[in-house]
């Protein structure tokens, strides 16, 4: 029996709402730092609108933009000291002295520059922004002395993510945004890059939590109807939004989708791990999608598809016996509608029949009419139990949506120019009742760095995942393939050279090692489809290799050949009395032509 | 006629250009696996493997320039009648393709193998191409001869003899008293016997080339044993070097096995030292002890078609296999200073102690 400090515990922790739990271990989500939070809410916006598009049927047009949302400035005198900290924010200035907060008494704006004119205590201040092609200057004067003004790092972006998707219907905005595991996804059953429903909101909420600012969403359904526009914050303890304004706009907005505009505390970083390499990969698995990005420093992006047509929709499925864990198997008897256990186990699970119920029933011993509701712990265990040693068919695989062969390479071109490239989609395989597809696209030569490691990237069901790639299977399984065997170079036990090799995971249902979806935990099953994906495509690419290399020593005997050409001739010409201009000629157009060459390679070889 | 040979090379290799093809040349193999042995003839023959070698082939274009260029010279050589060393035509083909670093001949070993390719396209012989060898061989003796207008008597040749010119064609034997003609494998050896003046007591002729027998040495003794049947003595070391020497005369050699015809001497006998010797001389304690390429050489040696199945060769190796070590045939020297002259020769023609 519990005692009654126990229960008064597990009263308490039921009170705390998912929500309040997040913001405490909002690194379990992405948000560890301002530049990964960046890049998590950028990566969760996109991946919403990527499967919304794609479930609509929609070629996706998906525009980024990301603003420096407050500018922040310092103002020096002669001597170095700041005197005084300026703020600018949605084309208004602040300017800080001391504890008082100065507003402009005249803003002029002109058509290259702006200028605010502040007046404190019988001093004049003025603030002049000159906007020139690609940058801004800032100049600050101080009744006649012109001040040192320091523009401080950005440290608050806006986040605007605008689709072409079919729209959520008012209804739903505010509970799809403004509430954690909410979302159609959580019913689960089909391949999506989303799962648990839980991203957007996590970023809403990272947003009022570091700059407090509510998310602004429109919404349009069809072009006959206007579009919503709505302001949530989320009530932590509750787990509910809260609508701060909303209202309805006739013009302005393209004929469906969504935009969500959110001001987040981040940081904008270069390199792998930043939003623009996220904002690349994601044009290498969705060759079909047009993604705009319009980058802080106002340069402008367009990435238009290079296919014409959507992957065919994933079908949802039942899950299979063998994936099911036993606590989710006795929350499943719970809910179920059905009457019977046998009618429970054909209706919730892919590749059981009547048949092959009753037959499950009668090894665990329980009669086929049973309520589920009426089976009890240790009767639910054993049914669980022979469950997961039957041998049912595997489940089917038309649930999967691979990239594809041709769509990837496709996809790997819109990034990387290469002299080869080359692609491998395996067969569906199971892990765990789980069908999941492996493929590997890889670019080799051309404009590819010489001397650096191997670019990996990484796919789960399309997303790039950026974080965490040594605890991937994927880097695992690269890590575990000899390269040199197939004449690419090795250095600290990764390829090394010209090469880009890009392995893509599409599954019902992927195993992240954690819930900010960073890497796919390597089980053995995984490891070795990855395994076996690689060194096919690897082979092709070998192939090339060893192709460039013949071609590259057949260039180099003909320079032998040229090279001698004048001696040969030369003697022929004597033994021959014939005219030694004209046999140098013919030679050297032997050499030229390719199916001489053909020969000559065949017989040296 | 050479020239018309030669010319038709040259128009062959001009067919395979017209016709697109890779020009190429058939040179017959000169290994020991394209030799054969008769038995009948005694005659090592050189078998009709040919190898084809192309011009437009990385490990062939050197070797070809290389046999064009040699037959560019020979022809040159012909139509101005005159004749160059081989060490002269190595110079001639000395030289670095212009703004390269590629040499057409880098050793003379290369422009020798040319020729003797050549000779192999062409079937012409080195003299018919108008290329010579160095000459390195000596003889002495009751014979008279006139080489290019002059009368030479190789009795009255001094300490040193009569330098053996390479090409012995135009030699023309004028009075030939010697009744047999031992051919001397060591320069000392035949100083030795021209000291002690062998050929005059013995009434003989001797002849030394320094190791193995150059190609005009080959044809004179041929020449000689041919035209005026002298009997030819081989007088070598008791090692593999020494009976592959007697071979080469009697039975022909692999690298020219397609000219065997023209230079063997199929009666040739064996005049070295022999195993027997060593005990029946008291030479033991010279025996020099096998190196490892002397024994690999004595087992080629011994496996060779024509000594495989000559049961007295065959014994005569496994004898040398027990002795473990070579003995030289100046060995004899221990015995008095003319002890070669005045009782070995001696005793071994008078007893006709030699091996054929």
């Amino acid at each position: 029996m519990p005692t009654d400090a126990s229960e008064e515990l597990s009263k308490k922790l039921r009170e705390i709402s998912v929500a309040e739990f997040f913001e405490k271990n909002r690194h379990l989500l992405g948000f560890d730092n301002p530049a990964k939070a960046i890049l998590t809410v950028v990566k969760e916006a996109v991946d919403n609108s990527l499967d919304a598009c794609e479930q609509a049927r929609i070629l996706p047009e998906i525009r980024i933009v990301i603003k420096e949302a407050r500018k922040n400035f310092r103002i020096l005198d002669t001597s170095g000291a700041e005197i005084a900290q300026l703020v600018l924010e949605d084309g208004n200035a602040e300017l800080r002295l001391g504890d008082n907060i100065i507003k402009p008494i005249e803003k002029k704006e002109g058509k290259n520059e702006i200028i605010y004119l502040f007046s404190y205590e019988n001093l004049n201040y003025k603030f002049k922004i000159i906007k020139k092609e690609n940058e801004e200057l800032y100049e600050f004067v101080r009744g006649k002395t012109e001040l040192k003004i320091l523009k401080l790092p950005q440290d608050r972006y806006k986040i605007i993510v605008e689709d072409n998707g079919p729209g959520i219907v008012k209804e739903h905005v505010p509970r799809v945004f403004g509430k954690l595991l909410y979302g159609s996804k959580f019913a689960g059953g089909m391949q999506s890059r989303g799962q648990q429903g839980i991203g957007i909101s996590a970023s809403l909420l990272y947003a009022q939590l570091t700059t407090g600012k509510p998310a602004k969403i429109y919404s349009r359904t069809s072009p006959s109807k206007p579009t919503y526009y709505c302001e949530i914050r989320i009530d932590t303890t509750k787990n509910e939004p809260i609508i701060l304004d909303e209202k309805f706009i006739k013009d302005g907005f393209r004929d469906h989708g969504v935009t969500i505009e959110l001001e987040i505390e981040g940081k904008m970083i270069s390199g792998s791990h930043s939003v623009d390499e996220y904002i690349y990969q994601t044009t290498i698995s969705n060759p079909y999608a047009t993604i705009i990005y319009e980058k802080p420093d106002s340069t402008k992006l367009i990435f238009k598809r290079t296919v014409e047509e959507l992957p065919p929709l994933p079908k949802p499925i039942k899950p299979h016996p063998h994936g099911v864990e036993l606590g989710v198997f006795e929350r499943m008897l719970k809910l179920t509608d059905s009457r019977t256990i046998s009618g429970f186990l054909t209706n919730e699970f892919s590749r059981i029949g009547s048949g092959t119920a009753d037959q499950l029933c009668k090894l665990a011993n329980i009669k086929p009419n049973t309520k589920p509701k009426e089976l009890n712990h240790i009767q639910i265990e054993r049914l669980w139990k022979i469950m997961q040693t039957f041998n049912f068919m595997k489940p089917p695989t038309d649930c999967l949506s691979p990239i594809g062969e041709e769509n990837f390479i496709s996809g790997l071109k819109r990034k990387y120019k290469a002299d080869f490239y080359a692609a491998t989609t395996r067969e569906p395989f199971v892990y765990r009742g789980n069908p999941f597809q492996i493929e590997v696209c890889m670019a080799y030569g051309g404009s590819l760095p010489q001397n650096e490691s191997a670019k990996i990237l990484r796919f789960a069901n399309r997303v790039p995942l950026i974080y965490q790639a040594s605890s991937c299977a994927i880097t695992k399984a690269i890590q575990k393939i000899d390269w040199k065997h197939y004449g690419i170079d090795m250095q600290n036990n990764l390829p090394f050279g010209p090469i880009v090799i890009a392995v893509h995971m599409a599954s019902v249902w992927i195993p992240y090692t954690s819930e900010s979806k960073e890497a796919i935990d390597p089980y053995p099953v995984i490891l070795k489809e990855i395994k076996l994906a690689l060194q096919d495509c690897a082979r092709k690419i070998q192939r090339y290799i060893a192709g460039k290399r013949r071609r590259e020593e057949a260039s180099q005997r003909i320079g032998l050949f040229e090279k001698y050409i004048p001696e040969v001739a030369h003697s022929i010409a004597y033994l021959s009395e014939e005219d030694e201009k004209k046999i140098k000629e013919s030679l050297e157009k032997m050499l030229k032509k390719s199916d001489i060459l053909k020969n000559i390679q065949e017989e040296s070889d | 006629m050479s020239i018309e040979v030669l010319k038709k090379l040259g128009k062959k290799l001009i067919n395979d250009i017209q016709k697109n093809e890779n020009p190429s040349l058939d040179v017959p193999i000169r290994t020991l696996s394209n030799i054969t042995y008769d038995p009948k003839t005694k005659l090592i023959k050189l078998g009709n493997k040919t190898a084809k070698r192309y011009l437009f082939n990385v490990a062939h274009i050197k070797k070809f320039v290389q046999t064009i260029e040699t037959a560019a010279i020979s022809k040159e050589l012909i139509e101005v009648n005159k004749h160059l060393n081989l060490r002269e035509v190595y110079y001639k083909m000395r030289r670095t393709i212009p703004d390269t670093n590629i040499n057409i001949v880098d050793e003379q070993e290369e422009t020798n193998k040319a020729i003797e390719d050549l000779e192999l396209i062409t079937g012409l012989s080195r003299e018919q191409l108008h290329f010579n060898a160095d000459r390195n061989g000596f003889a002495a003796g009751n014979i008279i001869i006139k080489d290019r207008g002059h009368i030479i008597d190789w009795s009255k040749m001094g300490s040193g003899g009569w330098a053996i010119p390479s090409n012995v064609e135009e030699i023309e034997f004028k009075k030939v008293d010697a009744k047999f003609i031992i051919y001397i494998e060591k320069a000392a050896t035949w100083e030795r016997l021209n000291e002690d003046r062998v050929w005059e007591k013995l009434n003989c002729v001797i002849i030394c080339s320094k190791g193995q027998a150059t190609r005009g040495i080959r044809r004179l003794l041929q020449r000689l044993n041919l035209e005026h049947n002298l009997p030819v003595y081989v007088l070598v070391d008791l090692d593999p070097w020494g009976i592959y020497i007697y071979s080469v005369l009697k039975f022909g050699s692999i690298s020219l096995a397609h000219i065997s015809e023209s230079l063997t001497i199929p009666g040739a006998k064996y005049l070295g030292l022999t195993p027997d010797d060593v005990e029946k001389y008291g030479l033991k304690r010279h025996i020099e002890k096998y190196k490892d390429v002397d024994l690999k050489r004595l087992e080629e040696v011994s496996n060779y078609e024509w000594f495989k199945h000559d049961k007295r060769w065959q014994l005569f190796f496994s004898k040398m296999r027990e002795l473990k070590g070579k003995v030289e045939i100046a060995a004899l020297t221990e015995r008095g200073i003319s002890f070669i002259s005045d009782s070995y020769l001696v005793e071994k023609i008078k007893n006709k102690d030699w091996i054929e």
